[in-house]
């Protein structure tokens, strides 16, 4: 049963939005900015009007305030209160719940303690760095212990190494609470990282909800393709096992080997950036290397774009502008391609993982 | 101008010391003729004692201040609440926010010659110019200062479940306090150029009365004083409520004030 479900929401970009989040479940809703993923959140934790109704548990909740709805908030500027310290900041929704200082106490200790941030305890937010305050952003989320926690790009602001580190920690954090969460992001590493399932929006639109090998590998269409990269999708006919985790697939007249555990290949995809192009044949092995011809070349404004045939299968591969300019290709040019080996992404059937 | 910064703060007086004695020595060397046009500091320094040990200058300024902190505190107190309650509340904004536009720009010396008539020449008349001086400039600035609360901060203490009231007393005003402070602060000063100004034209007490009284007598040495204590009490003013601003504020805008 969901616990939340959107039917018919309309506000600002968001038009007619249909959607259903499973209790305990890892949502990531993946779109590029200004798609309306927040207000998609806003309209969940209540902070905006809007057409169409809101359910938790099949209860309406849309005459029900933010105050009241049971909703963490993970904002993506985080809103720490700067008046307030850590502890004053975590406990702040047990306080304005009145609870009793024999609930809050321990409930801050326990939050400061799973969030690995007792030292910080009395530090104002100006005192802390980014990952300390994301932590105690958090902490602050869940003190009230909410029923659903909505998660706005919370790691957008931090170096990719504590972003990584942070992502793991949040995961492990779900599987812990079991708290049914909605993760908003624009970047696909972060969604493939996170979500069990993933709902593609674009210009106020749910294009796709679904496990994340199967946006990637079945996109419902162009939009959801073009957002996720545009990647190659090679159909397999065989696979064969090459031993030492390599296997040779035949797919579409075309044999690539990749990187894979198991015998069975039924999809590939292959983003255009990871195909270099040579109008000379490359040397080395015969392996992941094939000869076509360009038929086709669009100049967009970060990297220039060729379909290129081989055999029966267009490739659509990406190159950068000075490249480009260096090669002076034009359609009809004969062409090699060379496939980056472990950017090769395998598809084997139900449950795929990437 | 690091250099500067570095100083003792004890050598921010040796500018003040410099240009008392280079007072002392035009007065003496009678560059600007006679002493009583331009008594020298030593001359003033002397006065003062006299009006001090007399009671003089204790009695008039003790006037001046119990109506600076009668008109101000009730001033500011007037000016806070309906600033918060304008701020916060945007229809009693727009209600109110004609009429303020109205009355602010009018200045405090102004409503003199209507006060007079109205309230008569008496205690009230100065108090009265002092909260109207204050009254504005601090519900301006409050009503700002909510305004000028980034509203995500509410809606994140919305989401945690904060009504409306604790969202306003542990979030919005402390945030606005900077900017009330600001207000608080303009206000301190002008407070004193009001009273001096009500007490020169109407009230025969205060520092203001007792500066035209000397003006009277050409007794610039007691003019001279009244300006050196109207300056250290201006000073004063503004220097406390900067430091109660620092202890209410600063533990979380330290870098601010860095």
């Amino acid at each position: 049963m969901p616990l939340i479900e959107l039917s018919n929401i309309s506000k600002h970009i968001c038009r007619e939005i249909n959607l259903q989040v499973i209790n305990r479940e890892f949502l990531v809703l993946l779109g590029p900015s200004g798609a309306g993923k927040t207000t998609l959140l806003n309209i969940i934790a209540g902070l905006t009007d809007y057409t169409g109704s809101v359910l938790f548990d099949s209860i309406p909740v849309d005459k029900v305030a933010a105050a009241k709805r049971g909703v963490g908030y993970l904002f993506q500027s985080l809103l720490l209160f700067p008046h307030l310290d850590v502890t004053a900041n975590i406990a702040y929704g047990l306080t304005a719940q009145k609870q009793s200082p024999d609930v809050i106490t321990p409930r801050v200790e326990e939050l400061l303690r799973m969030m690995k941030i007792r030292h910080l305890a009395a530090r104002f937010p100006e005192h802390l760095s980014g990952g300390e305050k994301q932590r105690v952003a958090l902490a602050r989320a869940l003190a009230p212990s909410p029923k659903v926690l909505l998660l706005d790009e919370p790691l957008s602001s931090l170096d990719r190494q504590t972003a990584k580190y942070l992502r793991t920690e949040l995961k492990q954090l779900h599987r812990k609470l079991g708290i049914t969460t909605i993760y908003v992001t624009h970047d696909l590493q972060e969604a493939e990282e996170m979500g069990d399932r993933i709902a593609v929006i674009e210009n106020g639109k749910i294009e796709q909800v679904a496990p994340m090998a199967e946006v990637f590998f079945f996109p419902k269409n162009e939009k959801v393709s073009d957002f996720i990269g545009a990647p190659n999708i090679l159909t397999c006919e065989h696979c064969t096992s090459l031993g030492n985790g390599v296997v040779e697939a035949s797919c579409s007249d075309m044999r690539i080997v990749l990187p894979h555990v198991g015998n069975s290949v039924q999809r590939i995809a292959i983003f255009p950036r990871d195909i270099y192009i040579s109008q000379t044949k490359p040397p080395g092995p015969e392996l992941n290397r094939y000869k076509g011809t360009v038929t086709g070349i669009n100049s967009a404004y970060d990297a220039v774009r060729l379909w290129v045939k081989v055999g029966k299968k267009k490739l659509l591969a990406e190159i950068p502008h000075h490249i480009f300019e260096d090669m002076d290709l034009s359609v009809g040019d004969e062409v090699f391609l060379i496939l980056k080996l472990r950017r090769i992404k395998a598809y084997q059937g139900n449950n795929s993982k990437l | 101008m690091n250099a500067l910064k570095q100083l003792k703060p004890g050598w921010g007086l040796l500018p003040v010391a410099i240009f008392l004695a280079l007072w002392e020595l035009v007065a003496r060397l009678n560059i600007i003729p006679g002493d009583i046009i331009f008594p020298a500091f030593s001359t003033v320094l002397q006065e003062f004692y006299h009006l001090t040990v007399n009671g003089v200058l204790g009695k008039n300024l003790l006037s001046s201040l119990i109506r600076i902190l009668v008109g101000f505190g009730a001033g500011s107190i007037a000016g806070s609440t309906i600033g918060i309650i304008m701020g916060w509340k945007d229809t009693i904004n727009r209600a109110l926010h004609p009429i303020i536009s109205l009355f602010y720009p009018i200045p405090t010396l102004g409503w003199l010659p209507l006060l007079m008539l109205w309230i008569g020449i008496d205690e009230s008349l100065p108090i009265t110019l002092i909260f109207i001086s204050s009254f504005f400039p601090v519900l301006y600035n409050t009503v700002t200062g909510i305004k000028n609360v980034d509203q995500r901060y509410i809606l994140a203490a919305r989401t945690l479940g904060a009504p409306d009231m604790k969202i306003l007393t542990t979030v919005v005003l402390p945030l606005a306090l900077p900017n009330i402070f600001t207000g608080l602060r303009l206000t301190a000063g002008m407070a004193w150029r009001v009273i001096i100004a009500a007490e020169m034209v109407a009230i025969p007490t205060g520092i203001g009365a007792l500066m035209m009284r000397a003006q009277s007598l050409i007794r610039m040495d007691i003019i001279i004083v009244c300006l050196i204590v109207l300056a250290v009490m201006c000073l004063s003013f503004e220097k406390f409520l900067a430091y109660m601003e620092t202890r209410m504020t600063a533990r979380w805008r330290q870098r601010a004030f860095n």
